[in-house]
């Protein structure tokens, strides 16, 4: 069963996903870009199987393609399952 | 890094011929092994009982890999054996030669669906579970022909060509994740496929024989084991020669 998807929620398996990509914890803000924070495409492409699994919620190759910020990955995803 | 233990390798097209030969070579190296099958199922529950009869873990999965079988295969391994897949042979393959002005459209589409989209379709899942496990290996049975040219098999070779470029580009894509992708390119081994063929062209390979299945799952057994580590994107040719 797919956990329900609220802003905090996603917020923090994203939060909690980033550190295992090589990201600093206390690096990782709404605010900090995926590029600051060293976290590539193919992370990218792997935060989202997470999200999958998590939320039941995918996330398109464009979609990821737009993602520049923590923040921009939370709401996408929270935008997708509205 | 090793690899994980009760580590499952899922082979497609194993009920026979190189396939078989290359999950018993496997089973023989630890890994459990899903063999996939597409209409020989009596085939394929003999290379189970061959492999449990050695010592061995390995369970028959039927599943049509060029309509929709993907999904399904990969969770049916993982339940059957209790581990996650972490390698994936890429060895279903059809044949529908003709000149390529007598190809219909149905044996360009079939021949291209089964041996390089669904090969495509089958790496696409597996990395799920390889990119988690930071470790996998992916090995695609290629073939001389598309490298070379073989009169006859514009759409297999065209295929096999395709699957050499998809595991190079895979193998850039996931190198830094401890994930291999490798392709293995047979000549003309004695098999059922081939043996139409086999009078033909064994004048045309310098070892002056056709090859075994057993030489072909030497190669693929190398190449997915932690030996291999440091070997990716490229292709190993197992022809007697032939393209050399």
């Amino acid at each position: 069963m797919a956990t329900a998807v609220t802003p905090e929620a996603v917020e923090k398996v994203v939060f909690d996903a980033l550190p295992q990509f090589g990201a600093e914890p206390g690096e990782i803000t709404r605010e900090a870009t995926f590029e600051d924070l060293d976290v590539d495409s193919l992370d990218l492409a792997e935060l989202s199987q997470i999200i999958e699994d998590e939320f039941g919620v995918q996330l398109k190759g464009d979609d990821i393609g737009k993602i520049k910020t923590v923040g921009d990955a939370v709401d996408m995803v929270v935008s997708r399952a509205g | 890094m090793p690899r994980p233990e009760g580590a499952v390798a899922l082979v497609t097209g194993a009920s026979k011929g190189i396939g078989a030969a290359i999950a018993q070579a496997l089973a023989a190296d630890g890994w459990h092994v899903a063999v996939n099958y597409r209409s020989d199922e009596a085939g394929a529950n003999a290379i189970v009982s061959a492999i449990e009869d050695a010592g061995g873990r390995a369970v028959a999965l039927h599943g049509d890999i060029a309509n929709g079988a993907v999904d399904g295969l990969f969770t049916q391994a993982e339940e059957a054996l209790g581990g996650p897949v972490l390698a994936l042979v890429n060895n279903a393959g059809v044949r529908a030669d003709n000149l390529a002005i007598q190809i219909d459209d149905a044996d360009w589409d079939n021949v291209l669906n089964t041996n390089l989209s669904a090969a495509f379709r089958l790496t696409k899942r597996s990395l799920k579970p390889m990119l988690r496990a930071r470790y996998g290996r992916i090995v695609n049975v290629a073939s001389v022909v598309g490298p070379r040219a073989n009169a006859g098999q514009a759409n297999y070779a065209a295929a096999k060509a395709g699957l050499i470029g998809l595991t190079k580009t895979v193998s850039h894509e996931v190198a830094r994740r401890g994930i291999t992708v490798n392709a293995v390119a047979p000549g003309f081994i004695e098999t059922d496929m081939t043996k139409d063929m086999l009078d033909d062209v064994v004048k045309a390979i310098p070892a002056r024989r056709a090859g075994q299945p057993e030489e072909v799952a030497a190669a693929v057994r190398f190449l997915a084991s932690d030996d291999a580590a440091y070997v990716t994107g490229t292709t190993l040719f197992v022809d007697g020669g032939m393209s050399a």
